[in-house]
């Protein structure tokens, strides 16, 4: 490897190792590139397209886009910012994410993106999709309003678990998630709260049960300083 | 009731009878999918429980693979599953009213199955036949030109229980309308002398033939052809000599039909132009992806493949020449638009989901099973035949520089003559449309729902990857028809077809549809219009494929090329217009009060 391997990122020199993407190197780096289906224990998904980038003149994701030598990545021009806001609207207007109603509201890593991109409101016709809560199984309760398709559940499950608990179905707009049990129910699946799915979730679609507000509004994760500083609510999760 | 031991019956027997033949190998859950759902109107859950446990795969993994293809089902549809193709053009024929009739006299909903299971009346995305539509998909079988007197006969044999195979033989004709040769389609059966030459000269001779000849990919994208296979050709990937070569002939772009054409007329030559493929980078498997639409070729076409194998031109030691060993397998899709992209091509090739992979790496040095693979069109892999047979310098003698050859247009719509014209690269458009018999034109759509829109001062330009690339669609509407009408086609069509991976595609491209939805019903304000363009330039620069990208093109060709069309339709009295309707929305209210007074309403005039 050589020392010369760098791209520069708004502008700062980023150095980077073989395989790396522009998002592993950034992160090694210590700058934020916002993100959702991005987790750096599994294998880039490029879904949610927060973490878009412009290299060379062209929008790419920068978690999937491999680093390469001398590349200019813009990552916090106005234009970004702004694309990147309009995803993120668009996400909250697919789902039903109701803030101020949610577990995980100060923890959640859609609405801390959303602060720290300057997100003022869903902006975008909200679809109101009836997604039923499923609250089977004893120590996790789903509530697939909030869902955001990251497919972190997925993986884990597959990859981590080896238990395949989470799919997703259907296509388009009518994309969701859902569950191998024969009841379709999460209680009757094989999950555990010990798995690593039931500790990947971005949002609060997953969420334990058994405990409610234990860590106050106000202390929570990203309560006093933006996700760009505190980083990922995975990267967290023991300090929750 | 005793269990039936017919395998032809029985979904238990029968779906042990394909997982024998396909022994075991979860690649071919696609092709059995597709097997069970014809077989059986749907895929029942024995054989779901059968898959899952003979495939080591979840009962969940193998319903998000139902899921995501239109064609396969969970639950029963008619015993006569009845398809509409829902192209703009079969519009304009009037698919839409014969479509109602036939429910009215078979008393149906749409989409839903009848009562006594007999009949199932849906729509579908293009099937390809717009040149002799409208056109239907009865359980997989095409019908074409269809009529109120057709309609009434149909309804009639559905009644009457009457087997297709019994139903009139004219209803099933299907046309080729080849109304313009040039290079390949005059170009006679190769019969094994292309790849005769690849063994005589060597395959870096032929690979440079090809290179000589300037032939780009047919698909639309114009990658150039020998390029993709030096690559692929020169790939190491693990070692691995298992290279692959894969014909897509999921044709689903609308409007598109010239590759049934091909497949229909020049089969051989297509094969051969595969088999010369493999022998210039090495492959010794070969698919060819044929949309679910296109069933009915599957027979001819394996008939084709058996002869060539017979005559030595497929199998091991080819034409003689040790270690030559290639073969190819068809693979049916099963109604999703998204496999036409390479990857997701390559998903459903391995049985999966369609959903386009994340690139790079390229099919050419992570394909198939993370093989090296070659994907290119039926147009494509003809014309690498043709030029090996009959050299570089022929092909090079038509076109233009930059596009070198012809190129096969399907052509439908207003037009007199609607079908197949093979035109010279550089040909404008306006030639065609005296070539077609079109009058009075207000538009030409080239490339299909993700091409563009082409007003009468552009009718100059001219067919070439260089000025209006196209994979082949070429879609005419006069000035008696409203755009407006194509815009929204589009526009649903995506949202149908989107794989639903990333966020601005399967969520922009709803947003859009409902706004365009806002806009036909005469409620958009500016505002809206606006809208429209932001979400349709976010969904051009982030999404992850090409379909994202293209979806708002027929929205911002009409906004910036057909500003009559908005004007029309935009609500003049504001610039703002609410997506929803406040009385509309009151009728729930007036219902459990039983009123419908003048004061139960916001509007006075109702």
């Amino acid at each position: 490897m050589k020392d010369s391997d760098t791209f520069t990122l708004d502008g700062k020199t980023i150095p980077f190792q073989p395989g790396d993407t522009i998002m592993d190197a950034a992160m090694r780096a210590g700058e934020y590139i916002p993100h959702l289906c991005h987790n750096p224990e599994f294998a880039p998904h490029g879904s949610c397209r927060v973490c878009v980038v412009e290299v060379n003149g062209r929008q790419v994701s920068s978690c999937t886009q491999p680093a390469s030598n001398d590349l200019e990545v813009k990552n916090n021009s106005e234009e970004l910012v702004q694309m990147r806001r309009s995803i993120l609207q668009m996400l909250f207007v697919e789902g039903n994410h109701v803030c101020p109603g949610c577990e995980k509201s100060g923890a959640c890593q859609l609405q801390a993106v959303a602060y720290y991109t300057g997100m003022l409101s869903p902006h975008f016709t909200h679809f109101f999709p009836r997604r039923p809560l499923d609250a089977s199984h004893p120590d996790t309760v789903i509530d697939f309003d909030r869902c955001i398709l990251c497919e972190l559940c997925v993986r884990a499950s597959r990859d981590v678990d080896g238990k395949n608990v989470f799919a997703l179905d259907d296509r388009g707009i009518k994309t969701h998630l859902v569950i191998n049990s024969p009841s379709g129910k999460l209680g009757d699946s094989e999950f555990a709260v010990t798995d690593k799915a039931a500790h990947v979730c971005p949002v609060g679609a997953i969420l334990p049960k058994h405990q409610g507000y234990e860590k106050p509004i106000g202390e929570r994760l990203y309560d006093k300083q933006p996700i760009s500083v505190v980083g990922d609510v995975a990267a967290n999760e023991d300090k929750e | 009731m005793v269990a039936s031991t017919d395998p032809e019956l029985n979904p238990q027997a029968f779906t042990s009878a394909l997982l024998a033949s396909a022994g075991n190998d979860s690649c071919e859950l696609l092709q059995m999918l597709h097997a069970l759902q014809l077989q059986f109107n749907h895929i029942p859950q024995a054989s779901i429980s059968q898959l899952s446990e003979a495939l080591s795969l979840s009962e969940t993994y193998i319903r998000s693979v139902i899921g995501f293809y239109t064609f396969l089902h969970e639950t029963p549809r008619g015993e006569y599953d009845i398809l509409f193709s829902d192209s703009i053009t079969d519009h304009m024929l009037g698919s839409r009213l014969l479509l109602s009739d036939l429910c009215d006299k078979l008393g149906v909903e749409r989409g839903v199955p009848r009562k006594d299971g007999r009949v199932t009346v849906d729509t579908t995305s293009c099937t390809g036949l717009c040149d002799q539509g409208p056109a239907i998909l009865v359980n997989g079988r095409v019908l074409t030109r269809l009529d109120a007197h057709k309609i009434q006969n149909i309804a009639l044999l559905i009644e009457n229980c009457t087997p297709l195979d019994e139903w009139p033989s004219d209803f099933f004709r299907i046309e080729n309308n080849i109304r313009q040769s040039n290079l390949l389609l005059s170009h006679n059966q190769c019969n094994g002398e292309a790849v005769q030459k690849c063994i005589d000269n060597g395959a870096d001779k032929l690979l440079e033939e090809i290179d000589d000849s300037g032939l780009r990919g047919r698909g639309g994208a114009g990658f150039k052809t020998a390029l993709k296979w030096k690559f692929c050709k020169e790939a190491h990937n693990g070692g691995t000599n298992d290279r692959v070569v894969v014909c897509n002939a999921d044709e689903g772009e609308p409007g598109t039909f010239k590759d049934r054409v091909l497949l229909d007329s020049q089969a051989d030559n297509v094969f051969e132009g595969m088999t010369l493929c493999a022998g210039i980078i090495g492959a010794r498997q070969g698919f060819l992806y044929l949309r679910g639409e296109y069933l009915y070729l599957k027979p001819q076409l394996e008939a084709v493949l058996a002869k060539r194998r017979d005559k030595g031109l497929l199998g091991k030691n080819i034409l003689g020449k040790h270690g030559f060993d290639f073969d190819i397998e068809i693979h049916m899709g099963a109604g999703a638009y998204i496999c036409g992209e390479e990857s997701s091509l390559i998903e459903s090739l391995e049985g999966k989901r369609g959903v386009p992979r994340k690139r790079p790496p390229f099919p050419v040095t992570h394909g198939y099973l993370q093989k090296p693979t070659v994907v290119n069109n039926v147009e494509t892999y003809l014309a690498a035949a043709c030029i090996a047979a009959s050299g570089s310098e022929w092909f090079r003698s038509v076109g233009t520089e930059e596009s070198s050859g012809t190129k096969l247009l399907s052509i439908c719509g207003d037009c007199e003559h609607p079908g197949i014209y093979e035109v010279p690269f550089g040909t404008s458009i306006q030639q065609i449309l005296d070539a077609c018999g079109a009058s009075d034109v207000q538009a030409v759509q080239v490339a299909g729902a993700a091409g563009m829109t082409i007003p009468p001062e552009e009718f100059e330009r001219s067919i070439a990857f260089e000025d209006v690339p196209t994979a082949g669609s070429f879609m005419v509407f006069n000035n008696e028809r409203n755009l407006l009408d194509m815009v929204q086609n589009f526009a649903h069509f995506f949202v149908h077809e989107s794989c639903g991976f990333c966020t601005p595609c399967r969520v922009g491209g709803a947003l859009m549809k409902d706004l365009v939805d806002k806009l036909t019903d005469g409620k958009a304000g500016r505002y809206d219009t606006d809208e429209m363009r932001n979400i349709g330039l976010l969904m051009k620069s982030t999404s992850h494929c090409g379909l994202g990208t293209t979806a708002p093109n027929c929205v911002l060709d009409m906004l910036d090329k057909f500003p009559y069309i908005v004007e029309e339709k935009l609500a003049h009295h504001a610039s703002y217009e609410p997506a929803f309707d406040l009385d509309e929305a009151l009728q729930e209210a007036r219902d459990i009060s039983h009123r419908n007074d003048s004061r139960a309403h916001i509007r006075t005039d109702t």
